[in-house]
């Protein structure tokens, strides 16, 4: 309940965001050429109302009138989430699974589209649970990996003609060795050097993708990238392979729905095996873990290896998808959409990061018509979600805090 | 050596920018232990307001001098303001948080003023008047333009304006203060927030002040343009030692002599990654930077 000290505090929040709006009014509605308020008024009432509303029903949560609504809002929750913990998880799982599978065959070439980019970016969202909710550094270059993945395949694939299936492994590797260069150096920093390293080398490998124009033709990018290939049986005029590009975006999805549930599994294993409770011992403290016998550099690269190599794998999907990739696909926004669904599903969590994948991705597919606003709200629910709910919309089970952040 | 001299002029006037961005980065750094991503957007919003101010400025027939003068005082009062506020919204409320949250909340502040500038003030350049401060002399072969002079004037009355307040007045004595012992600095009856707030201002209209110096030096700017010239600044803080204002000005000045030398004799497209090169290296090497970093664990 509210004590005069938080009604205090929240006031002052209240006050605070109001001047801050206020303040950002003007700068935005006054142009060199005169003045535009009205552009201005366009923009920030969509970004007010939702947070007046949102600030007016934080304010009245106490309220009877409503009390009630939260009441049956709360009964309902918690016989959901009784129903949900009742079903085993294998069920949840298979029902989740053969969603999946039904989906491309009930719907149209669009909504495909968005399901490929979602699970994209739930591939690389759970690359970076690994890094940053597993082991609790905070890599701000993720995208770099992505990047390397993406030109791997590209440039094998144009100019050596090798296959989709043949380059996913080498490009994964890649990426981990990737992984082993910028974490070497960097992993025996303090915890915000790292971020701001980290940063620091993914620009570096976006400015060099940009600028090595013989390799990588330079902002141009990479032309005509093939798509994935299979081999298929054929029975035709006696047995046979018959080799087939995969074009269709409904073939591209089973693919990318298959690595996706390849990573799922991957960081389950890692997330409850010896070396994800390492991971989270380093986590919650570096110098128990490593009186524990932990190796604690060693395991922190290993992270950074494993993280790199989903992402790289997600690259490699990507430039078979895409069939065409250039430098302004790896941005550093890039590295912090896919930090904010971390952050947003919940740090360490699976099923968070899937839910945060959907909610960044899938959403504002919805609201198209706030295309622009996509960034803007982005920000702002980054912010509100580290002060009203730190531990993202699902967070994990086992969560601790690091020890140095207690004192 | 001509070209030697001449490359070491634009050093200067580029390194004082990045010292100027610098110091917010240091100073929030040595008292909350933050990397403040949103101080690029200071910079950014500082450049802005800045074309805007003087465009009105010179509409209304007052001489290019008050109107840069004024166009510069007020973009800083507007930032500082701003600066203050985001504090208060983004950053207060959690003071007990773990370091991770605080950091990505300033990350997601970012974001956010940064889309909001696109979206109001469109994605496209905008130019600069520099024909108000266009012109120059030569010295010795040496071309040395009035927009130079005016820059490294302007840094330099800032730098040592900062150094009177921050080790001369009272509320410099505060500051340092804090940034050294956040608790015992509260025991003698120092408001801890108040400073912190006031640090958040001083920093962001240093880099109002460089936004709009930049605006001249590039002749355009771009909602965007804050990302890369902030983490430039934050090598420079790091380089200098983080939380020491002497050594983040020293810092500012380094990056960019490094940055342009490098421009001028090694590879012009790869000028940016020196900057970070130099921050990887100082952070393996030095951690501590050239003068030593002053740095408050404790939290309020």
């Amino acid at each position: 309940m509210t004590t005069p000290e938080s009604r205090k505090g929240l006031l002052g929040l209240g006050l605070a965001l109001g001047l801050f709006y206020l303040l950002l009014w003007p700068l935005l509605g006054i142009k060199a050429e005169g003045l535009f308020f009205a552009d201005a008024f366009a923009v920030w009432w969509r970004v007010a109302l939702p947070v007046v509303l949102c600030f007016l029903v934080y304010l009245l949560r106490d309220k009877p009138a409503l009390l009630a609504v939260r009441r049956t809002g709360q009964r309902l929750g918690s016989s959901l989430s009784g129903l949900i913990s009742a079903l085993p998880r294998p069920l949840l799982a298979a029902i989740g699974l053969a969603l999946a599978l039904v989906f491309p065959f009930c719907t149209e070439r669009y909504a495909q589209d968005v399901a490929i980019n979602v699970l994209v970016y739930v591939c690389l969202g759970l690359g970076l649970n690994v890094v940053v909710g597993l082991a609790g550094l905070l890599d701000l270059g993720y995208i770099a990996f992505y990047g390397v993945g993406a030109y791997t395949y590209a440039l094998l694939a144009v100019h050596f003609h090798l296959s989709f299936w043949l380059c996913l492994p080498i490009a994964a590797s890649l990426a981990a060795v990737a992984g082993c260069i910028i974490g070497y150096p960097t992993l025996r920093m303090r915890g915000d050097y790292l971020a701001i390293v980290t940063l620091g080398f993914g620009e570096i490998v976006r400015i060099i993708l940009n600028n090595w124009m013989s390799l990588t033709n330079g902002p141009n990018g990479i032309l005509s990238v093939p798509p994935p290939d299979i081999f298929w049986p054929s029975f035709e005029s006696g047995f046979s392979f018959e080799h087939i590009w995969l074009k269709k975006l409904i073939y591209l999805y089973f693919i990318i729905l298959l690595l996706a549930l390849a990573t799922i599994v991957a960081v389950y294993r890692i997330n409850n095996s010896r070396i994800g409770r390492a991971l989270e011992a380093i986590r919650e403290d570096e110098t128990a873990a490593e009186l524990m016998g932990v190796n604690t550099f060693l395991l922190k690269l290993l992270a950074y290896a494993m993280g790199a190599v989903f992402g790289g794998v997600a690259g490699t999907f990507f430039a078979a998808r895409m069939r065409f990739v250039s430098p302004e696909s790896f941005t550093f926004i890039e590295s912090a959409m896919v930090l904010a669904m971390v952050v947003l599903g919940g740090m360490g969590s699976i099923p968070g990061v899937i839910l945060g994948a959907l909610a960044l991705i899938a959403l504002p597919e919805v609201f198209r018509g706030f295309e622009l606003y996509r960034m803007l709200v982005f920000g702002g629910v980054m912010c509100l979600m580290m002060i009203f709910r730190p531990r993202g919309l699902w967070p994990a089970k086992r969560l601790g805090t690091r020890s140095e952040d207690r004192e | 050596m001509q070209f030697f001299l001449q490359q070491f002029i634009n050093g200067i006037t580029l390194g004082g920018v990045y010292a100027l961005i610098a110091l917010g980065y240091t100073m929030v750094y040595g008292i909350i232990q933050l990397i403040n991503f949103a101080h690029g957007e200071f910079f950014a919003a500082g450049g802005y307001l800045g074309v805007i101010l003087l465009t009105w400025l010179a509409a209304q027939g007052l001489p290019p001098v008050i109107c840069i003068a004024l166009a510069l005082v007020l973009a800083m009062i507007y930032c500082a303001v701003l600066a203050m506020c985001v504090e208060k919204v983004a950053y207060k409320p959690l003071r007990q948080s773990p370091r991770l949250s605080v950091l990505l909340s300033a990350l997601g502040m970012s974001i956010f003023l940064q889309n909001g500038l696109m979206l109001t003030q469109g994605v496209y350049d905008r130019a600069y008047p520099t024909a108000m401060t266009s012109g120059g002399f030569e010295v010795g072969g040496i071309l040395v333009s009035y927009m130079q002079i005016f820059i490294v004037a302007i840094t330099a009355i800032l730098l040592l304006g900062l150094n009177a307040l921050v080790f001369r007045t009272r509320i410099g004595k505060a500051m340092r203060a804090t940034a050294q012992d956040k608790t015992m600095s509260a025991l003698v009856g120092i408001n801890a927030s108040h400073i912190i707030s006031l640090t958040f201002a001083i920093g962001a209209g240093l880099a109002a002040a460089a936004g709009i110096m930049v605006g001249f030096y590039y002749g355009s700017i771009n909602y965007s343009m804050g990302f890369v010239p902030g983490i430039k600044a934050f090598s420079a803080a790091v380089l200098g030692g983080i939380g020491n204002i002497t050594g983040a000005m020293l810092g500012g000045f380094i990056i960019g002599m490094v940055e342009i030398f490098a421009a001028g004799y090694i590879s012009s497209e790869y000028k940016d990654v020196f900057a970070f090169i130099i921050l990887i290296l100082v952070l393996y090497f030095m951690p501590t930077g050239i003068m030593g970093e002053n740095v408050d664990d404790t939290r309020v």
